[in-house]
């Protein structure tokens, strides 16, 4: 109902009464101007909550939710997720002597490989991540250690880091590049992945890993110092992470154009995670044909160059395999939650309505003179 | 026009205590003199020489400034409300803001954060708001200031005549010196240095809510172990120690929660506090337009305090009357005149049926009018001495002055209501001089010497004049309060029964009445007593006391002569208002300076009393006193209303003594209404503030003259009157308005809504931001208690700037739950204010756990939803940002959403402001995401939008603008954020350089920048 019939009020009518000022128009009158907002009657649509509006909203509330939340688990549940810790912590897991003897400065690295079966075939692209747990990301300490100018290519940032990335500033009197506790702490195990055809023979799988970062940042955010041409010589003067074995534009031997900063499996990692359990994208299996499966139903091994230790703060690390849809990854919980708030909707709508029913005696708009 | 030379008596300016009649009406127009502006300083006497410039340009008043530089030490009369100039505004005013609790603790925040150890939020979280809070208090304060210098000006440069070389010489005030003799007419200003009133704003701050944010923080405290002492990629190089670990993380905390309490929360409730005030000022239903005067809120501070109002006490004079006085009836030698005729079945319908013509008396005033022929007729016969005396004395005794021709001055509206019905009686006053009064009796003009005029004042309730008669005869007149005539009579004055009959029945017409009488002096007698008041007259110490002491040996063994009744018309609205105010609970006190018949009676007639009402007198208090009572016992135990009258003599005697206060308040707090008569100005503030002091209720105070001034400072809420008499009443209340009748609209209306709003405001402010902030709490479970913020620093910056305070601020400025007539109507829904039930520590609570509800859904909602889950693109987007963004967008639904909800009058501009301020969130979201402004404060920007499209046109434009040689390979791919604000090609299409329209899979490999931009120079 709009509320804007405002009944002129007497004084409305007369204006400043003549009488009363002597000097018609020579001395200003003190009377406040007569407008809707002055007066505070301006127009306005006065809703008041009632049974007859609030039930009716319960209800559309469930009905919408309810199918969203249903057609979201359907889909959730059509996903297909592979899941395989290889962290080592059970003496029988295969990693169990790699976790064990883990060393920063050892030069060989340590590998061991898990076998794992698919028992469903994954069809369209397929998706690698790998999991962290139990690893805090998002510690202020650790999220505020880095320094995007340097990462964005600034020179002066380059031969001179930001504070925040103390202590992993500098080391042995240069500045390191990149600085910082994010960038130390990159995850630097190495995942090959196999198939075991019926003969018990391993043929490897092709794994992209172009096309795993943010597409702004890996061309706004990231940029190599001085273009990406001759990369030793733009990060001449800087030190490699402490952690790290090799320096920064050797990242990726294969691939000339993706080391540096703008390196995808380094971007990805600098993407902090908001939670202590996370998983970033790490490689993805592009479908082939339209006929075969993208990976078929079968037996498979991991390979595993086991170089970055979890143990000490009792983390998890995991491989996981899944496939993609218009809703993204295999996720019930979006689909309970809708189901969960919509059914919550409905059945407060029908108590809403029996108590409505049951107690409304009195007529309901109470004459209320005007 | 009238000149009063200062120096002829010490007379004192405007004094509270001053109470002349029955009533209590001051004066102040006229009675200043102004050459003693400033209190001598320190012990040393007081000299001062009238028209004498060059004397306190002596040496020995100069008081020694600093080293030789010498001041003098009477100021000059420039006045100077204004508190900054041009050089000490900056450092002046920020000292000032800085005193207040709440910018010194946010300033404290902001040097907190600028500890690189402890900082959890960049420092422009802090200092963006304080920044321009301080700044929009600084441009009120300037444009106060500016005010403050024009009315200064003004003053200053007003026009005053000033005795200078012999004759008056039209100067400034602000070159008045000491000493200096003035001239003043009538309706002239008076800037007398100290009585220029100067408000401050101060705005309160609510301690609970920091209580809660301390009790928080040490809640985050205990749980605080930190994870990671052995979590490598943690190590930060430093030694510290888990439990310094552990406080650095609470200063972090303390920082982080900050923005429950914000400082915008300050600025809100002033903004709102402002405007409720200018609502007042603008209401055309509280203007008064016979006098030109809307409603004035004088404090912006005190509005939501007028809807929960307990206790009303109001003056009667002024106040709830007109101050219009009319002399209507006497009684003389005990015979009464003026009554009507339906009244006096006796008197002949001839004579007094209609107006008595003044034809006869070419003074007359024709306005006057009397319903007694008879009086007239044995006046005009010249028979009845007593009544020829009754007139003589009503034009002799009395204070008024004469302005011109037959236009008199009275200091207040009884006495002029007096003397102009002796003229019109054929007595009429024609001129004073200092020791003079030149009258025309029946068209026989007669000087008196006037040997002593013994003053009005409060506690004497009298004033007497001692003349010496054209025929030497020396006769005392006196008129007063009949209380203190009769305790003075002589014994063999007569008519003292009949009189006090006539008195009584006066009063029951709410006549105010005033008994006269005279006393005849031998000279010897005069001469005995003349010396002791020239004696009294030059005492140095308590010369007031030693004076009155001296009008008391003279004040005796008087002969009545009779009594006057003035009628003083109640105001319009009078009844209906004060029914209403009834009705919403409010308990009304009259404290007037009447007796007691006359109080009673208004009371009746403006419905205060009603006739089911069981009234108590105050002259019978409780036999037992209240100390052996149990408390819950009540004092009246009878059922119904009661009502209370007391007089102020017995306030002093029973009611004022320690013992009993408690007493007399529970008592009288049990009567729906209680009038005090024959109260001082002094009991009228002590009154209000033992109420005050035992009920802990919001008080308010009304009332229109200098008398009442104590009683409006001492009251929670002072509401001035302005009227017929001065300004101070209005000068030194909050909120100032023409007519009585205007309070139900302040209280009922303006008061209701102010509380209202502002409860409905706190409410959601604390609701919001405890929403906001408590996801942090939330987020710290899962961060290591490492105090990392769930939202990104410019979100949490301006959250309480653009994206959450204009709806709520509109609510606290607009919202009606239902309109001013309804509000009237049902006075019933002032309740709830009184009770406090809109906002205490329930409602506070409730809006906490319904923050914390919020604040769980829109953190552990996202939470499920991260934890383990892929973009449509395959990526996974649990990263910090997508996390931030998520939160705080559906932060901003919700909280936009529940202001929705809670609105209840929904105007144009609080559709906008909603709208706008989820616009406002998207579009600065939109900025901060682009890339440009990452690539230029990489830093300070990190939330990159992943909107390919967007990036592209960004750097088409950049391209177009360039020369096309600027070259990099692009490889398209398909975005999928579900934040990014992809653009479409609008722009280029409607430009007319038109580009081939991309496909929307990932086909456009080979599209480059050069590509598109060449084309579009082709076209």
């Amino acid at each position: 109902m709009m509320a804007s019939s405002y009944n002129a009020k007497e004084e409305d009518g007369h204006h400043s009464g003549p009488s009363s000022h002597g000097g018609a128009g020579a001395v200003k009158s003190k009377k406040p101007d007569n407008t809707a907002f002055k007066q505070q009657r301006l127009p306005a649509w006065q809703p008041i909550l009632t049974a007859g509006t609030v039930l009716p909203a319960f209800f559309v509330i469930g009905l919408i939710f309810i199918p969203i939340g249903i057609g979201l688990y359907v889909t959730s549940n059509n996903i297909k997720e592979f899941e395989i810790d290889y962290t080592g912590v059970d003496v029988s897991s295969p990693c169990f002597s790699c976790a064990k003897n883990y060393s920063w400065d050892s030069t060989t690295s340590c590998t061991c490989s898990v076998n794992f079966t698919l028992e469903q075939p994954f069809e369209s692209n397929v998706f690698m991540y790998y999991g962290l747990s139990n690893f805090y990301q998002n510690h202020r300490r650790y999220v505020k250690s880095r320094d995007d100018s340097q990462l964005n290519g600034d020179r002066s940032a380059l031969t001179n880091p930001s504070k925040e990335c103390e202590p992993y500033r500098t080391s042995e009197g240069q500045p390191i590049a990149p600085c910082g506790a994010i960038a130390n702490s990159l995850f630097n195990d190495t995942l090959v992945l196999y198939h075991v055809d019926s003969n018990g023979t391993k043929i490897s799988i092709p794994l992209a890993k172009k096309g795993i970062a943010w597409w702004t940042d890996k061309h706004v955010k990231f940029r190599n110092p001085g273009g990406n041409d001759n990369l030793t010589i733009a990060f001449q003067g800087t030190n490699k992470p402490v952690n790290w074995r090799k320096p920064v534009f050797e990242l990726d031997p294969d691939d000339r154009d993706n080391n540096g900063f703008i390196n995808e499996d380094f971007i990805v990692w600098m993407r902090t995670a908001a939670l202590p359990t996370f998983r970033k994208l790490y490689r993805i299996i592009h479908k082939k044909s339209s006929s075969t499966p993208t990976l078929a139903s079968g037996r498979y091994i991991l390979d595993i160059t086991y170089n970055y230790p979890v143990l000490s703060f009792d983390g998890r690390k995991r491989m996981i395999l899944s496939t993609i849809s218009w809703m993204g990854g295999k996720n019930p919980f979006l689909g309970i939650a809708y189901i969960t708030v919509g059914s919550i909707c409905f059945f407060l709508g029908v108590v809403l309505l029996i108590i409505h029913h049951k107690y409304d005696s009195r007529n309901s708009s109470a004459d209320i003179p005007n | 026009m009238t000149t009063r030379n200062a120096g002829t008596h010490g007379s004192v300016g405007p004094n509270d205590e001053v109470m002349p009649y029955s009533d209590d009406e001051t004066d102040d127009e006229l009675d200043v003199s102004t050459d003693e502006e400033e209190e001598p300083s320190g012990e040393v006497g007081w000299k001062v020489k009238a028209n004498d410039r060059a004397y306190h340009h002596l040496p020995e008043f100069d008081k020694k400034v600093f080293l030789c530089f010498k001041k003098s030490r009477y100021s000059g009369n420039v006045i100077k409300t204004y508190k900054y100039n041009v050089f000490t505004f900056l450092p002046l005013n920020l000292y000032e803001q800085f005193k207040r609790v709440a910018n010194i603790y946010f300033l404290a925040l902001l040097i907190l954060q600028c500890i690189p150890a402890i900082t959890t939020l960049p420092w422009y979280t802090t200092l963006i708001p304080l920044v321009v809070v301080l700044g929009v208090t600084a441009v009120k304060d300037l444009v106060d200031d500016l005010a403050r210098h024009r009315m200064d000006k003004e003053i200053n440069n007003r026009k005053c005549e000033v005795l200078l070389d012999g004759r008056f010489q039209e100067s400034k005030w602000r070159h008045i010196e000491v000493g200096d003799v003035i001239r003043l007419k009538k309706n002239d200003f008076i800037p007398v240095r100290g009585h220029v009133v100067d408000m401050l704003l101060l705005s309160s701050s609510n301690p609970n809510s920091l209580l809660l944010l301390y009790f928080f923080i040490k809640k985050a405290k205990t749980n605080a172990s930190e994870v990671g002492s052995n979590a490598w990629y943690l190590y930060d190089g430093r030694e510290d120690s888990t439990s310094y670990r552990g406080f650095l993380s609470f200063w972090g905390y303390l920082i982080v929660l900050n923005t429950m309490v914000p400082i915008s929360l300050y600025v809100s409730v002033e903004v709102i506090r402002l405007g409720q005030s200018k609502f007042i000022n603008w209401d055309l239903q509280m203007y008064y337009a016979e006098k030109d005067t809307p409603a004035k809120a004088r404090t912006t501070t005190l509005n939501e305090q007028l809807g929960q109002i307990e206790y009303i006490f109001s003056d009667k004079t002024g106040t709830l009357t007109q101050n219009i006085m009319q002399f209507k009836k006497c009684t003389i030698a005990g015979h009464s005149y003026g009554n009507r005729p339906s009244s006096d079945p006796h008197s002949s319908p001839l004579l007094s049926s209609k107006p008595v013509d003044w034809s006869w008396n070419r003074d007359a005033d024709k306005k006057f009018q009397f319903m007694d022929n008879s009086l007239v007729a044995c006046l005009r016969s010249k028979k009845d001495k007593e009544a020829m005396d009754f007139f003589r004395l009503l034009s002799l005794c009395h204070t008024v002055m004469v302005e011109s021709e037959l236009v008199y001055q009275a200091a207040s509206p009884d006495e002029g209501a007096l003397v102009t019905a002796a003229r019109n009686f054929g007595f009429v006053f024609l001129s004073r001089t200092q020791d003079t009064i030149t009258i025309r009796e029946m068209e026989q003009e007669k000087t008196y010497e006037m040997l002593a005029l013994l003053d009005f004042n409060s506690d004497r309730k009298r004033m007497s004049i001692i003349l010496k008669f054209p025929d030497g005869r020396i006769r005392l007149y006196c008129k007063g309060a009949d209380t203190v005539i009769y305790q003075r009579l002589s014994p063999n004055s007569k008519h003292r029964e009949s009189t006090q009959s006539a008195l009584d029945k006066f009063a029951n017409e709410t006549l105010r009445t005033l008994c006269l009488c005279y006393k005849d002096i031998s000279s010897s007698e005069y001469e005995a007593w003349s010396r002791k008041h020239m004696d009294a007259q030059v005492t140095m110490v308590n010369r007031e006391a030693a004076l009155d002491q001296v009008y008391e040996m003279i004040e005796k063994n008087l002969m009545l002569i009779g009594a006057t009744a003035i009628e003083d018309k109640l105001q319009e609205g009078v009844p209906e208002t004060i029914a209403k105010l009834a009705k919403a609970d409010i308990k009304i006190w009259v404290l007037t300076g009447d007796k007691k018949e006359t109080a009673e009676n208004i009371g009746f007639s403006c419905s205060l009393l009603t006739e089911d009402m069981h009234l108590h007198y105050g002259e019978d208090p409780p036999t037992e006193s209240r100390g052996k009572k149990k408390p819950a016992e009540p004092f009246f135990p009878e059922p119904g209303k009661n009502a209370l009258i007391i007089t102020g003599g017995w306030l002093v005697s029973w009611g004022g003594q320690g013992f009993f206060q408690i007493d007399f308040v529970d008592m009288a707090c049990e009567c729906e209404s209680v009038i005090c008569c024959r109260v001082t100005p002094k009991q009228k503030a002590n009154v209000v503030s033992l109420v005050k002091k035992y009920k802990k209720a919001v008080t308010l105070s009304i009332g229109d003259g200098a008398n009442d001034v104590n009683m409006i400072k001492t009251a929670d809420i002072g509401v001035g009157i302005s009227g017929q008499e001065g300004m101070q009443a209005v000068m030194s209340s909050d909120f100032a308005f023409a007519q009585f009748r205007y309070l139900q609209r302040l209280l009922l209306v303006h008061g209701r809504w102010s509380y209202i709003r502002m409860c409905k405001f706190l409410r959601f402010f604390f609701f919001k931001n405890f929403a906001f902030t408590l996801v942090h709490f939330w987020y710290s479970f899962f961060s290591g208690y490492s105090a990392q913020v769930a939202y990104e620093d410019w979100f949490i910056t301006l959250y309480n700037l653009f994206y959450s305070s204009l709806p709520v601020l509109l609510v606290g400025l607009l919202d009606q739950d239902v309109n001013d007539r309804l509000s009237l109507k049902f006075p019933k829904l002032y309740l709830p204010g009184q009770q406090g039930l809109l906002f205490n520590y329930k409602n506070f609570f409730i809006s906490l756990f319904h923050g914390i509800f919020v604040s769980l859904i829109i953190f552990f909602i996202p939470y499920g939803a991260f934890l383990q889950t892929m973009g449509q693109d395959g990526e996974a987007p649990s990263d910090y940002q997508s996390f931030a963004v998520v939160t705080a967008s559906s932060l901003i639904f919700t909280v936009n959403l529940q202001i929705s909800l809670d609105t209840s009058y929904w105007t144009f501009v609080n559709c906008f402001a909603v709208l706008g301020s989820i616009a406002i969130y998207f579009g600065i979201m939109f900025d901060l995401h682009s890339a440009g402004i990452h690539v230029i404060f990489p830093r300070h920007f990190t939330f990159t939008g992943q909107n390919r499209k967007r990036y592209e046109l960004e750097m088409q434009q950049e391209a177009r603008k360039r020369a096309p040689a600027f070259q990099r390979g692009l490889r398209s791919r398909r975005s999928g954020y579900a934040f990014s604000h992809s653009r479409g090609f609008a722009e280029l299409i409607a430009s007319g350089r038109s580009i081939r329209r991309r496909p929307l899979s990932r086909i456009g490999h080979h599209s480059s920048i050069r590509e598109v931009s060449e084309r579009a120079e082709n076209i």
